[in-house]
Parts: structure tokens; sequence; C-alpha cells
């Protein structure tokens, strides 16, 4: 009997996988403020997730397909008519609603919907713990490459074009990128939760931080104790697994903001 | 050696004309500055120049791997972004600490190393911008309103800095500015831009030029008088560049369409 035999040792791995790929993309969707844009990308995975099962293709190339369709469509929309968060609400309830109706079709199918909505990180299998590994190294390693380009352009576009950056295409860097991360984490957090993984580390990490790299390395270490700490949560109190390891991500953020207040208030006085 | 030109470029902005038929070209070593109304297209050349905005017509040609400095008319940082002086100095490129000193220094900005972008003053954040641009050795320096939110003496040092650094590196620079007495002064060519290019030449030629006093009005001579003061011996220069245009009298393009 190996290690990874165990549920648990496969949970606690696969929640350490998508913390340590939330974690450097989280720290853009909160500079950038795309959480917004995060949402309609993670709920159209529910789309895909209908589509891949009428299809028979895998899961996690259809939330994979679908949620890079929707990045590239809803960034090339964004700004034109519409107010942005009009038009990526508008995308991310409809991509939403448009999942669950498609899945109502599936007669033949057994869909395990709550499942897909909210994760169901203890039955993550041992092929589930390579994809979302290698998901999650992936987007690790694209968002180390393009580190300082990404930031430059998060910054300023104009700053990243007068050093020879394009920061539309460190945009689709981002986008493919949280592609990966939502089709990874679908299967740990669910389409719901995904954009608070990758949201509440960050923030939690940034009244700890005073420079971009040590707020991803915070983020990273918050969204690991977040989902260790929720998981266990979650076998204690016997609650659902993915809104435990959400829930210990906020407690850690109310901590971290309450720290940050306390100390405010005591160096005045000092 | 020509930096960076521009050959009959007209720019949209979301249905609007901002610019018309600008020919426009920056050598080596010229310091040149961009006078003009609000909304004349200033900051559009420049985002323009450095290929942040592309031409609805015309061309832009950049020298191979040009390195430009540019301080943005606008910056703003998201407070959620942590952002330290010498983090900001560092991008996109590594640069060594005592580069970075150094251009702080230079800029006037020596102390600030450690502070927070987010908690700098409108005066320190410029010379913290201009530091950032001094640095990597650009050959071309773009600064819009660079001087904005610095005081009398901060903007008098700064001119002064960027003639040394033209000296010291030959780069050229381009400046727009509303600041009109001080930076025609500071500068050997001014153009006169509304949407297009108005007139250009010499600070002293563009100044008397009736397109110049057509949007300036006649006001601000008494203010070149620092200028004539200090330069009345090179008169005669600069009127080779002179161009005239229809247009001034029209002073928003799109008006005649």
């Amino acid at each position: 009997m190996s290690f990874l035999d165990d549920f648990l040792v496969r949970a606690a791995l696969a929640g350490l996988g998508v913390a340590l790929a939330t974690a450097p993309l989280g720290c853009f969707v909160v500079w950038r403020r795309m959480a917004y844009f995060g949402d309609a990308t993670a709920h159209a995975a529910i789309l895909g997730v209908a589509l891949a099962l009428t299809f028979e293709v895998s899961i996690f190339a259809g939330a994979l397909s679908v949620a890079l369709l929707m990045a590239l469509v809803s960034a090339g929309l964004s700004g034109r008519t519409h107010a942005s968060d009009t038009l990526l609400g508008v995308l991310a309830h409809t991509a939403l609603a448009a999942g669950l109706v498609a899945a109502s079709f599936l007669s033949g199918v057994r869909i395990d919907l709550m499942g897909y909505l909210f994760g169901d990180i203890l039955a993550v299998s041992r092929a589930d713990l390579g994809v979302i590994w290698a998901g999650a190294a992936l987007v690790a390693l694209l968002i180390g490459w393009r580190w300082s380009a990404l930031l430059t352009s998060t910054l300023n576009p104009d700053l990243a074009y007068a050093a020879g950056i394009n920061p539309e295409r460190e945009r689709r860097v981002l986008m493919v990128a949280l592609a990966i991360v939502v089709a990874v984490a679908l299967k740990v957090v669910g389409a719901l939760l995904i954009v608070s993984m990758l949201i509440i580390p960050a923030a939690a990490a940034r009244p700890l931080s005073n420079g971009p790299e040590r707020m991803a390395i915070l983020a990273a270490l918050a969204g690991s104790i977040a989902a260790l700490g929720g998981l266990w949560g979650a076998w204690t109190f016997d609650t659902p697994t993915g809104p435990t390891i959400v829930c210990t991500a906020a407690v850690l953020f109310a901590l971290a903001t309450l720290g940050e207040r306390v100390a405010a208030l005591t160096t005045r006085r000092g | 050696m020509t930096l960076v030109e521009l050959k009959g470029v007209d720019v949209r902005l979301a249905g609007h004309r901002a610019l018309q038929g600008v020919d426009f070209a920056m050598q080596a070593g010229e310091i040149v500055t961009v006078v003009g109304p609000n909304g004349s297209g200033k900051s559009t050349l420049a985002r323009t120049l450095i290929g942040a905005v592309k031409p609805t017509a015309g061309r832009v040609t950049r020298a191979p791997g040009l390195r430009i400095g540019y301080v943005p008319q606008k910056l703003q940082i998201d407070a959620t972004l942590p952002m330290p002086v010498r983090r900001f100095l560092d991008l996109p490129n590594r640069v060594s600490s005592a580069a970075a000193q150094d251009a702080l220094i230079q800029a006037g900005a020596g102390d600030l190393g450690n502070r927070p972008m987010t908690g700098l003053s409108g005066g320190q954040f410029q010379r913290v911008l201009l530091a950032r641009a001094l640095l990597n050795d650009p050959q071309l320096l773009i600064l819009d309103e660079a001087t904005q939110g610095l005081d009398q003496p901060g903007a008098a040092a700064f001119y002064r800095r960027i003639e040394q650094v033209r000296q010291d590196t030959g780069c050229g620079i381009l400046m727009v500015s509303h600041d009109l007495h001080v930076v025609m002064a500071a500068s050997d060519r001014v153009i006169c831009l509304n949407g297009h290019v108005c007139c250009q030449g010499a600070p002293s030629h563009v100044a008397s030029a009736p397109e110049y006093r057509a949007l300036f009005g006649t006001g601000t001579q008494g203010a070149l008088a620092l200028y004539q003061h200090q330069h009345s011996h090179s008169h005669d220069g600069g009127h080779d560049h002179h161009h005239h245009h229809d247009g001034c009298s029209h002073t928003h393009p799109e008006a005649a369409e």
C-alpha cells in the first residue's frame, strides 16, 4: 500500500497543488481587479463540464477549453459598449446558467453537479492528482517566466510599451493561466469557489507584504494553510471540504487584516 | 541618427481624430518640446512614439533596439500592489543597487528607496519616475508633463538635470509640457501641436509664429523674455524647420468633417 492510496493524502496534495498555482495568479487577479473576470471564466467551466459529458471527452479538456474561450471572449468584448463589470456579470451568470441547463439535458448520465460547483477534493484520484500538479506547475512556470513583464504591464501598460513589452500579450498569458487554474481547481474547490482561492490568499498576504514577490509567496503560504486546515476542519466537523477550505482562507484574511489594524494603532500610540 | 520617425501619422482614439497627418522625427542629442492646448494630442503623440497607440494611417519607424525612458503623464498604482521605490526601479529589468541609488540621487530622491510608491507625495513620485526613466541607458527620453507636482526649485533642478543627461549620454529628449516658457527656453526645437503640427522650429521662432499666437495668445510673450534675454544671439537659427499649415484657426480637426 503506497502513500498515495490514502484519499486524505491525495486530497492534501491536491489542495497544496491548487494553492501553489492560485497564489501568484491570484495576486495578479487582485492587482488588476480581475475578480469578476475570474468568475466569468470559472463559471464557464460548468458549461465545459456539461459539453464534455455530452461529447464524451475528458472533463478537464472540456472545462479548460470553454474557460479559455470565455476568457478570450470577455477580454475582447470588455470596454466597448457596456461597463466591464456589467458585461462580465452577464457573461459569468449566463455561462453558469447555460451550464446548468445543458447539464439537465444529460438524461443518461448521472452528473454530480454539486461536486463540480463546490468541489469534491476527497474524491481526487491518482490521475486527477497528476493533472492538478501538472497544471499547477505549468501555471507557476508561466507566471514565473513572464513575472517581470506581467508586473510592468500591470503597473502601467504604457511603461510596458516603452520598455518593448506588449501588455496585450501579457494579458493573454494571464488568461491562459487563469483557464488552466480553473480547469485544475474544479475538482478541488468547484467552479463557484475557485475565485475565492485566487483572491482570499492574496488579500490575506497584502497587509504583510512590502513587495510583490513577498506577497506571492505569502499568498502561497496562506493558500496552503487554508487547504490543509480546511481539510482537517472538514474531517473533524464533518463539513463540505471545498467551502471549509475557503472559510479557513477567510479566517486567515481576517487575522491578517486585524493584525494590520492593531499594528497601525500601536504605532500611532507609540 | 534618427531615433524615431512619424510619417503622415493619423491616430483615432474612440472615434475622435487625435492626430492628423503628423510628420515628425527625433534625432539623437536634441531636446524637443511639444506644446499645445488641452486635447491637442500631445500625450497621444508621446504614446504613439512609444508604441502604445497604433496609428490608423501613416508609419512609425523606430531605430532598431531603441531604448526608451518614459515618464507617463499619469501613473496610478493600485493600493493592493505593494511596490517599494527600489523594486519599481527594477521594472522590467533588474538594475544594480549602485545604479539605482545613483539614479535616485540624481533625480533628487536619494532617500526614498525603501518607501512604498503609494506613500509618496506628487513631487517625490515624479522624481522617482524620472529616476526610473534614466536607468538602462536610454537613447530616447519621453517625458510627458514630467515636472507636474514639482516645486519651482525642483522643476529648475529637473531641467538642469535634463540638459546634463543630454550632454552626458547624447540621448534625444522629447518633453510634453504646459509649462510653456521654461520648457521652451530649455529646448532646441519646439513643436506646436493642435491635432496636426501647426508650426515648429527654434523656440524664439515658434513663439513669434502666428499659429502659436492663435493658440496661446500674445500673453506668453512676456514670459518668453526669459528665453530672449538669455539667448538673444540665436534668433537667426531654426527658420529652416518652419512648416506652414493652413489649419491653426480651425482648432479641432474633426470639427471640419
